[in-house]
């Protein structure tokens, strides 16, 4: 907000307990309390959840010019006037008195288990029971019970006689997830919160019930009885999973983690992540986490080898051949400029990518030329007139800028139009006005859009690279309005990769490869005499190049073969494979030498969101022995006899900042021409598909809690082809393609009678593994 | 003696009273007639003029309330009559819309054109079949004879009106509550700010009144405001239903001008149950704190009855003979709102539980005198702490009765359980019952 906005919000002076307060107008009482470091207690109040009123905890006293309330107020309810005078607790016996009755009154059908409850040492009540409750109970009667635990989904746990009817969960649903799956029902003292028996409460975003529970009514399934408050040693953190950016905290206790909780983060996640960032961490433990550097021996299976023995056997397969890099789209801004100087100095070679997933020439330009340096922010979304979804399904693919958009939905009516393919659960709660497409057919779509502003935003997900000319498309809609581009990639990796220059066409900071200047720059900074100047391989070429003996060596690091294509891992059979990982994985079954690395947990680093915003943080684990990709990526630098000196993540961060941004002149875009999606007819579908939020992602392993929340997958198909096959929901389809075939229950949806959607990683629905493909070719739909 | 003032309750024992014909033969809808030739800020001024206050309980004057509705706001307004009548004691809307249908559509028909509403609405209790079928009959006569729908009279205005009948919640009679399960939502009170006025039925400006106060504007059309304002008191005009129940020997509905006293009431209903002696009575319903013969002379409206210490509200007049115990009528009345309480808010839910065991264990003769002032205290917690007025209800009666009979608690104590045979105060002699 600029200085001049700030100025036109009427200020309102109040006294609070003798202490005057200036607050903006429409401040609730119990905030401008915070203001003055009085504490009112609470328990429905919540900053971000709409006024409830329903505790009545924050009881005060006011009056208004004179004019006293005859009862204490709610102080969360009601906003500040001028001439307001408000006595809380501590200068009113009134409100004292009452708010000691109400303490007394929540007390009575508690019950008091602190001893075993997960709350318990983190409780609200338990905290503001100890300040404003009585020592004895006077209550001498039969207290409420339930039977308990009930599981309102798979990962949260319901326990109804703790449970203070604050309606925090029920609200926080419905106002900011959008998901009404809970509710409150039944009344007077067996009021609870439930669900509709056959609707379990499987949202994204459940895992926030839990934390702003204020009392342990709400449990993690895979926390309960795990572990107690005062037991744990919080890190600030950063989420790998996606490039919403959220701002985490993890919870360590002998040098295993818990849990992990949203952080505080106004201008991203606010309070909230979504499950997969909460949840998602078992990976991290998993038995398939690789303990000492392994070297394939002489009889074809891979032994524990020393760190010096497997880096001469890395070095020895690396020098002096012809090598390129794979870079998964997870790695820290600090590996990933390991990676980045590891392939320039070290394997003298522009042929690295951090698209582990289809790719395109065209994007990899637009990415150079467009994305880097881009500065659309989450702040840009809240003014946004109206907000363009390009290839990207918010709530599967970045859940927190879906909040942001739901929040000014909410607010204000946020006008907002989405092309693709189906009508996503998201789409439809974002009242999104949807342009449907058959895939290949984006760019006409998106050309035909006519109705921005410079005060529009255009997000871009990283799917429009799939259809060939759309983001070609999409700039000149953005260019043709003025309106702010965003580029939102899945992965947490890919904004800081990019930066970095883990990409075959850019040097660290934007730096073009084709550009002498910056090449002089980077190579002085670096201390070589000179960098390969040629544009180097994508992804996809880097494996066909394999492939073919044009390339005898890959460094790879976190990468599944099968995001790439169906074919990528027999690319990899007869090439010398170095692999960088946390655990066994398809890659490792193959390498010929496999380095383990560190978890998120137990490294520091950087991520970059989407909006470029740096995400930092340090160590959770403090007794973690493994090692960052960049410390390794040194040492077998020094082993191949090409230096990249970065000994460890902060030297490797000191050295990004010292290298800087490029300020010289910029590649331009050279647009590409819009494809048009295939011709069908009868039996044949466009495919598509995109990733769900939650699916069979390789960092959501070991926690079938979370799983057991996961959108079943189903074939989406039109009326007009449902008609034509005869089918309505919940028959099964037959999808194939000469690869193979998958069969899934239909869902009639509204959508082009030329396309069929699936979930592209889900149980029983993995498009590259059956289908080979994720999209934009033609399949066979027939009735299974 | 102040004489009795039939006009709702007029023509209740003719035979086919609740029919449009029988209601028509006297005058039936010749308000609508007469309100439709006027302005509709006239016939706010007129009700505004006549002093009509809300008879739902609160005593809210009619017209302002009416006058609250912005006007020229382009949205569509609401009128909401209350009909879940449920407050314990309280049986004047149900015999009138028995009895009297028809002046109830007529009068929605006048407060809807006077609000600029196109729609309105009636929200009945559920468990009243018989007077939801009496209704229903009503509103179909209504149409077919063009008192509602399209272009009423040929005046151009139209009015759709909706029986909605609830599912039995004592909360769905607090208007925020009653709008919230109008729209298909579990009946829990509203946050205020925004006042239905405001922000109401779907969120558009609403009234909500009661079905007495928009049954007394057909009246009031035909006759005037000052014939309306010449009965009554100063501040408390017209006339009421004042409903009698209990150890009465004639128990019904008196509808009298506002101002008339128990003890008049009670000549005109034949006395207390013979042989028996008034011991404490309601002025309206369970939630108004309760009285004695002490009040027998006390003025029933809105302020000589708030002077004394208690609230008009609906006029519910339960009258306890000397073979009641008290602490048994106060248990009853606190089941009822603990059964009843919808959960929102702590000290309602909390609250009533918690009472109810403590006046159980008081009427079992367990506890001691220091239990009579945790009672008090527990209520002190729980009145005026609430998010609605439900739970200050459910507190009046234990305030007051403590107040009048804290020694017939202690003889509880002091027996070991009730000093009192409850067949006694059930049974009703065969003369003197009826």
């Amino acid at each position: 907000m600029t200085p001049e906005a700030l100025t036109e919000v009427e200020m309102i002076t109040v006294v609070i307990d003798g202490f005057e307060v200036t607050v903006p107008k429409g401040t609730l009482v119990i905030r401008a309390a915070e203001k003055l470091g009085i504490q009112i207690p609470r328990f429905c109040d919540h900053p971000l959840l709409a006024p409830a009123g329903a505790c009545r905890q924050c009881l005060v006293d006011i009056e208004i010019n004179g004019r006293a309330f005859p009862k204490p107020q709610a102080s969360c309810t009601i906003p500040v006037e001028n001439g307001m005078i408000v006595k809380t607790q501590l200068t009113s016996p009134v409100a004292e008195k009452a708010q000691k009755g109400i303490m007394e009154l929540l007390l009575i059908n508690h019950p008091l288990d602190c001893p075993v409850c997960d709350k318990g040492g983190e409780c609200p009540l338990q905290n503001q029971a100890m300040s404003t409750g009585r020592s004895e109970s006077r209550y001498e009667g039969v207290k409420r019970t339930f039977d308990k635990p009930v599981a309102i989904s798979s990962q949260v746990l319901l326990d109804r006689e703790r449970c203070v009817l604050c309606a925090r969960c029920t609200r926080f649903s419905d106002q900011i997830a959008g998901d009404a799956f809970i509710t409150l029902n039944e009344r007077g003292a067996l009021q609870q919160v439930g669900i509709y028996e056959k609707d379990p409460f499987e949202s994204y975003f459940s895992g926030n019930t839990v934390q702003i529970c204020p009392v342990g009514a709400l449990t993690g399934a895979s926390y309960r009885f795990r572990s107690r408050p005062f037991d744990l040693v919080s890190a600030p953190s950063a989420c790998e999973h996606c490039a919403s950016g959220c701002s985490l905290r993890t919870d360590i206790r002998r040098g295993k983690t818990l849990r992990r909780l949203a952080g505080e983060d106004a201008a991203v996640n606010e309070e909230w992540n979504c499950d997969k960032g909460r949840w998602a961490f078992k990976y991290i433990s998993s038995k398939e986490r690789i303990a000492t550097p392994l070297v394939r021996g002489e009889d074809g299976e891979l032994h524990d080898a020393s760190w010096p023995e497997a880096l001469a056997a890395a070095a020895a397969g690396l020098k002096g051949k012809r090598a390129g890099v794979l870079v998964g789209g997870r790695a820290t801004v600090e590996d990933a400029y390991g990676y980045s100087k590891f392939a320039r100095v070290a394997l003298r070679t522009n042929d690295i990518d951090f698209r582990a997933r289809t790719n395109s020439d065209e994007e990899r330009d637009f990415l150079a030329t467009v994305v880097t340096g881009l500065t659309t922010t989450y702040a840009d979304i809240d003014k946004a007139d109206q907000v363009v979804l390009l290839g990207f399904e918010p709530e599967d693919e970045s859940p927190i800028v879906f909040l942001r958009l739901f929040k000014q939905v909410r607010k204000r009516g946020l006008p907002i139009t989405t092309v693709a393919t189906i009508a996503s659960r998201g789409t439809k709660k974002l009242k999104a006005k949807f342009i449907p497409v058959v895939l290949g057919g984006e760019s006409a779509a998106i050309a035909a859009i006519s109705d921005l502003t410079e005060k529009s935003v255009i997000l871009v997900g990283e799917r429009l690279g799939e259809s060939h000319g759309a983001l070609s498309a999409a700039l000149a809609l953005s260019h043709k309005f003025n309106a702010k581009l965003a580029w939102i990639p899945r992965r947490s990796g890919e904004r800081g990769s990019l930066e970095a220059g883990a990409i075959g066409n850019l040097l660290p900071g934007g730096r073009p490869v084709t550009d002498a200047a910056a090449r002089v720059d980077v190579a002085a900074a670096w201390g070589v005499s000179a960098l390969p100047a040629e544009i180097g391989r994508s992804t996809s070429e880097i494996l066909s190049a394999a492939n073919r003996g044009e390339l005898d060596a890959l460094v790879i690091a976190g990468v599944d073969p099968l995001d790439i294509s169906a074919t990528a891992l027999t690319d990899l059979l007869n090439t010398f494979v170095v692999s960088l990982e946390i655990a066994h994985s398809a890659v490792t079954a193959v390498a010929d030498v496999v380095l383990p690395v560190a978890a998120v947990t137990e490294k520091s680093g950087t991520f970059f969101d989407w909006e470029g915003r740096p995400r930092s943080f340090d160590k959770a684990i403090e007794e973690a022995q493994s090692r960052s990709d960049v410390r390794i990526l040194s040492m077998l630098a020094d082993e191949l006899g090409a230096p990249i000196n970065l000994p460890s993540v902060a030297a490797t961060a000191r050295e990004i900042s010292a290298l800087g941004k490029w300020d010289g002149a910029k590649l331009s875009f050279t647009s590409v021409s819009g494809a048009t999606s295939p011709a069908v007819s009868g039996d044949q579908a466009v495919l598509a598909s995109w990733r769900l939020l939650l699916d069979l992602g390789t960092l959501q392993s070991n926690e079938p809690n979370l799983a057991g929340t996961a959108r079943s997958a189903a074939a989406h198909i039109s009326a007009g082809r449902a008609a034509a096959l005869s089918v309505s929901d919940g028959d099964l389809v037959k999808i194939s393609t000469e690869r193979g075939s998958t069969v899934l229950p239909v869902v009639v949806d509204e959508m082009a009678d030329a396309a069929v959607w699936i979930p592209r990683n889900s149980e029983g629905s993995q498009a590259i593994a059956t289908l080979g493909n994720v999209g934009g070719v033609v399949v066979s739909v027939v009735k299974a | 003696m102040t004489q009795l003032t039939p006009v709702l309750s007029a023509h209740w024992d003719e035979k086919d009273s609740f029919t449009i014909e029988g209601y028509k033969r006297h005058g039936g809808y010749d308000a609508v007639g007469k309100a439709l030739e006027m302005e509709p800020d006239a016939v706010i001024q007129l009700i505004k003029d006549s002093g009509l206050r809300g008879r739902g309980g609160a005593g809210f004057p009619t017209g302002m309330k009416w006058g609250f509705i912005p006007q020229g706001d382009n949205k569509e307004h609401y009128l909401v009559v209350n009909a879940d009548e449920s407050e314990p004691g309280t049986c004047k809307d149900m015999p009138l819309l028995m009895a009297n249908p028809h002046v109830l559509v007529e009068g929605i028909i006048i407060a809807s054109y006077a609000i600029r509403a196109n729609y309105a609405f009636i929200y009945i209790r559920g468990e009243v079949a018989h007077v939801v079928r009496r209704l229903q009959q009503a509103i179909a006569e209504a149409y077919a004879a063009g008192h509602l729908g399209k272009n009423i009279h040929g005046k151009g205005f139209d009015l759709e009106l909706v029986l909605h009948v609830g599912a039995g919640a004592y909360i769905c009679g607090e208007e925020t509550a009653l709008l919230d399960s109008l729209e298909g939502f579990r009946g829990q009170p509203r946050l205020r700010p925004p006042f239905p006025a405001i922000a109401g039925l779907y969120a558009r400006p609403t009234v909500v009144n009661n079905v007495e106060s928009i049954a007394s504007v057909p009246s009031i059309i035909n006759n005037g405001a000052e014939w309306f304002s010449g009965m009554g008191t100063e501040k408390s005009k017209g006339f009421t239903l004042y409903s009698l129940s209990g150890h009465v020997a004639n128990p019904g509905q008196f509808e009298a001008p506002l101002g008339i006293t128990l003890r008049e009431l009670l000549d005109l209903a034949g006395g207390i149950r013979p042989g028996h002696q008034l011991k404490f009575w309601t002025p309206g319903g369970s939630s108004t704190p309760m009285f004695t013969a002490d009040h027998l002379d006390v003025a029933l409206d809105y302020e000589g009855v708030s002077a004394a210490g208690s609230m008009l509200g609906t006029k519910a007049l339960q009258i306890f003979d000397e073979t009641t115990c008290v602490l048994r009528a106060v248990l009853r009345w606190t089941e009822f709102y603990k059964h009843e309480s919808c959960g929102k808010c702590t000290p309602c839910r909390e609250g009533t539980w918690w009472l109810v065991q403590i006046l159980r264990d008081l009427e079992a003769g367990k506890g001691t005198e220091a239990d009579l002032d945790k009672l008090l205290d527990v209520v002190d917690n729980i009145a005026g702490r609430s998010f609605c007025a439900l739970a200050d209800g459910a507190a009046s009666p234990i305030i007051s009765s403590l107040k009048y009979f804290r020694e017939e608690y202690m003889q509880h104590l002091n027996n070991g359980g009730c000093p009192f045979d409850p067949i006694a105060s059930t049974k009703f002699e065969a003369a003197g019952s009826r």
